[in-house]
């Protein structure tokens, strides 16, 4: 598997995501609005202001966590599709530990709520890790499949042990928890916008997973694996092992997404819709595509999560002004995934072809050099 | 008043009486066709070599298009035939992305998948709005099998998109195992470079197999929204994704995939036959619902080491100069 050679960044990422926008182009005017307005109003909404700012970091907090565990994940050529079941069971997990101590301080509460996030990811994660390292499922359908459990999961405790009392009561029974401790609220980092602590922490999660993959040998030997599976069992990596903790990790990523979306959400609750998409806003999807559009680099997918939140809060903007669903930003992405991952094979191509005529050039000067004496 | 425990007990006798066993299965061979019909097509593309992970995004473009000709038109064959159509035409892009640019099969699918979700939802918002009836398909009985008491009315009182699936089973079994085409499709998906010093074309077969695979999508989607009469956004749930699993459920033959599909169909009515019932009620639901998710994972664990059905060059893609 060469998923890594084949993926890694360049310029093709923009030219796949301005083709994806041209599209997008022709189909708002193929229904009847102004594409140039649409895009203004989507830019505007996105980083027209200060506000704007601050809710595109927002939204971009749980692309980034769930794209840098999708890093690890694919490097070591395993492929998450489980980011959305991943989300909720971390969510699942840190909305119990704030509802069982709410009275902790929140020197205290908050790492606790993150880290029961990260526990409850990762566990969702470890299970088709497990699964495919020692009994060989294909990840791909197990994920998916735990997507389902998990979505059921949450519609059940959302429903029944977690509901709000005050729901029962007033008999309205919206499957949402109460209101969760204050203690554990994100604080919010500039006073008037939205932008809370999630966004350091998602930050701090990608600077730690680069170097995890770069500067650790553990991290050496995920890469190693996913780059050549054969080479790194013959060197002696243990390839369950890596498959396995590739996948915990990818899932404790998204968990930890999970829990600050709950504490830094509005209402402070966690509410489904009785899909995952309300609670996640697909993050685990788009999660894949901000990954992708940064090359699979943990670092990369910072500015790459920044974009695509951007587009998603965006997308907002632009239905509000020429009527065109924010869900054609959904459509747009799986353009781009499908551009990006496209695009490596011309990728490879390119590159070779550069080397040819680097080579070429090379030989043609030392050719120079030996022939040099003989002119005179 | 019944007190609760005993009601409980009620209800669940009043599940096993024969009209409403008869029904349940009856609604379960309904509810498989769309996972049967999918899980089919990608059957034929695995087995030429090429994984599919956009079934439901394609399901879901093809579901809208057919609901929308048969709001505009009226005519639910023309819809099927628009499904079918825009299947194939998914399909047209899918070969291009899988065979020419040789993209990755996983990931390319999740693409698909995404743009199919919003693009559906997009123009059903702006050209539906809201959600109006459309007529679902009328159920034919088949002459004398239909009158058989209860057998009847649970194999041989439906649509004929049921029974176009069900036949589907036997004539793929023969087009895979007996014909050229199906020699072919085996061939490029065990071992693309042997079929291609054969003289077999590779990118040929894999594309008559990937454009069968997402015509049936289509038709999946366009037999889903029909059938239920209506459509809604992320009207398949996740259908698509689980006839992807079914396949290797199925060990890669249609047989198979039938026996997975009746069986999710089966559950599924049941779930829903319960709930009308009221033996599970509220958020007990969620675990029927989520009962097959489990028991696919369970299935996968214990079929996993029998992978010497799968095509040895599934996601594989081939070139020439290697």
């Amino acid at each position: 598997m060469h998923l890594i050679r084949r993926l890694s960044g360049s310029l093709i990422p923009f030219v796949a995501a301005f083709a994806a926008l041209l599209i997008g182009a022709v189909i708002i005017w193929v229904l009847g609005a102004n594409p140039f307005v649409g895009y203004w109003e989507l830019l505007k909404g996105a980083f027209g202001s200060g506000d704007a700012l601050a809710d595109t970091a927002v939204r971009a907090m749980p692309l980034l966590l769930v794209g840098t565990g999708i890093c690890i994940a694919f490097r070591a050529s395993v492929i998450n599709i489980g980011g959305e079941g991943q989300i909720v069971c971390g969510a699942l997990l840190s909305t119990v530990t704030a509802l069982a101590l709410p009275d902790l301080p929140s020197v205290i509460l908050i790492p606790m709520v993150l880290f029961a996030g990260v526990i409850g990811g990762g566990f969702w994660g470890a299970i088709p890790g497990a699964l495919k390292a020692y009994l060989g499922v294909n990840e791909i359908l197990s994920t998916i499949m735990l997507n389902i459990v998990a979505i059921q999961v949450m519609n059940y405790l959302l429903r029944a042990p977690l509901i709000d009392p005050l729901e029962i009561q007033r008999g309205t029974r919206i499957p949402q928890t109460e209101r969760l401790s204050e203690n554990a609220d994100l604080p919010i980092l500039i006073a008037g916008t939205r932008l809370h602590l999630g966004v350091v922490v998602a930050l701090l999660a990608s600077v730690l997973a680069w170097v995890f993959l770069w500067r650790t040998t553990v991290g050496f030997k995920t890469r190693a694996v996913g780059h050549n599976s054969a080479a790194a069992n013959y060197a002696g990596m243990p390839f369950k092992r890596m498959t396995m903790l590739a996948l915990t990790y990818s899932g404790a990523m998204c968990g930890l997404a999970g829990a600050v979306l709950v504490f830094g959400s509005q209402s402070h609750r966690f509410i489904t819709d009785g899909s995952s998409f309300g609670f996640t806003g697909s993050a685990g999807f788009n999660g894949i595509v901000a990954a992708l559009f940064g090359g699979l680099h943990p670092l990369w997918t910072i500015p790459s999560s920044f974009l695509f939140g951007g587009l998603l809060v965006g997308a907002n903007a632009m239905q509000r002004a020429i009527q065109i669903d924010s869900a054609l930003v959904i459509g747009l992405n799986g353009l781009i995934v499908v551009f990006v991952v496209s695009s490596t094979r011309v990728r490879t191509r390119l590159r070779q072809a550069l080397e040819m005529t680097r080579i070429r050039k090379a030989e043609d000067d030392s050719v120079q050099v030996e022939r040099a004496p003989n002119h005179e | 008043m019944i007190p609760y425990k005993w009601r409980e007990h009620l209800t669940m006798s009043e599940f096993f009486t024969l009209p409403v066993l008869v029904l349940t299965f009856a609604s379960g061979v309904r509810f498989a066709t769309p996972y049967l019909l999918a899980s089919l097509g990608e059957t034929v593309g695995q087995r030429s070599g090429v994984l599919n992970l956009g079934v439901d995004g394609v399901m879901l473009l093809s579901a809208f298009f057919a609901y929308w000709t048969v709001l505009e038109t009226d005519s639910r064959l023309l819809g099927v035939v628009v499904g079918l159509g825009v299947g194939i035409l998914m399909g047209v892009v899918y070969a291009i992305v899988t065979l020419i640019f040789k993209a990755e099969q996983g990931i390319s699918g999740i693409g698909i998948f995404l743009f199919g979700l919003g693009m559906s939802e997009l123009l059903f918002l702006k050209q539906v709005g809201t959600p109006r009836g459309i007529p679902s398909f009328d159920d034919l009985k088949v002459p004398l099998l239909g009158d058989i008491p209860h057998i009847g009315d649970m194999f041989f009182n439906h649509s004929i998109v049921v029974y176009l699936a069900v036949l589907l089973v036997p004539a793929l079994t023969i087009m895979v195992n007996r014909t050229t085409l199906g020699l072919n499709i085996r061939a490029v998906g065990e071992s693309p470079e042997a079929a291609d010093s054969l003289g077999v074309s590779v990118n040929l077969t894999r594309t008559v197999a990937i454009l069968i695979g997402n015509g049936l999508a289509g038709l999946a989607g366009a037999a889903l929204t029909i059938e239920l009469g209506t459509f809604q956004n992320n009207l398949t749930n996740g259908i698509g994704f689980i006839a992807v699993a079914l396949v290797y459920f199925g060990a890669w033959r249609p047989l198979g995939v039938l026996a997975g599909s009746l069986l999710y169909g089966l559950i599924t009515a049941t779930v829903t036959q319960w709930k009308t019932l009221g033996i599970v009620t509220g958020a007990a639901a969620s675990f029927t619902t989520m009962a097959p998710a489990v028991l696919t994972v369970i299935a996968l664990a214990i079929i996993a080491r029998r992978s010497a059905d799968q095509p040895a060059a599934l996601t594989v893609p081939f070139s020439r100069d290697g």
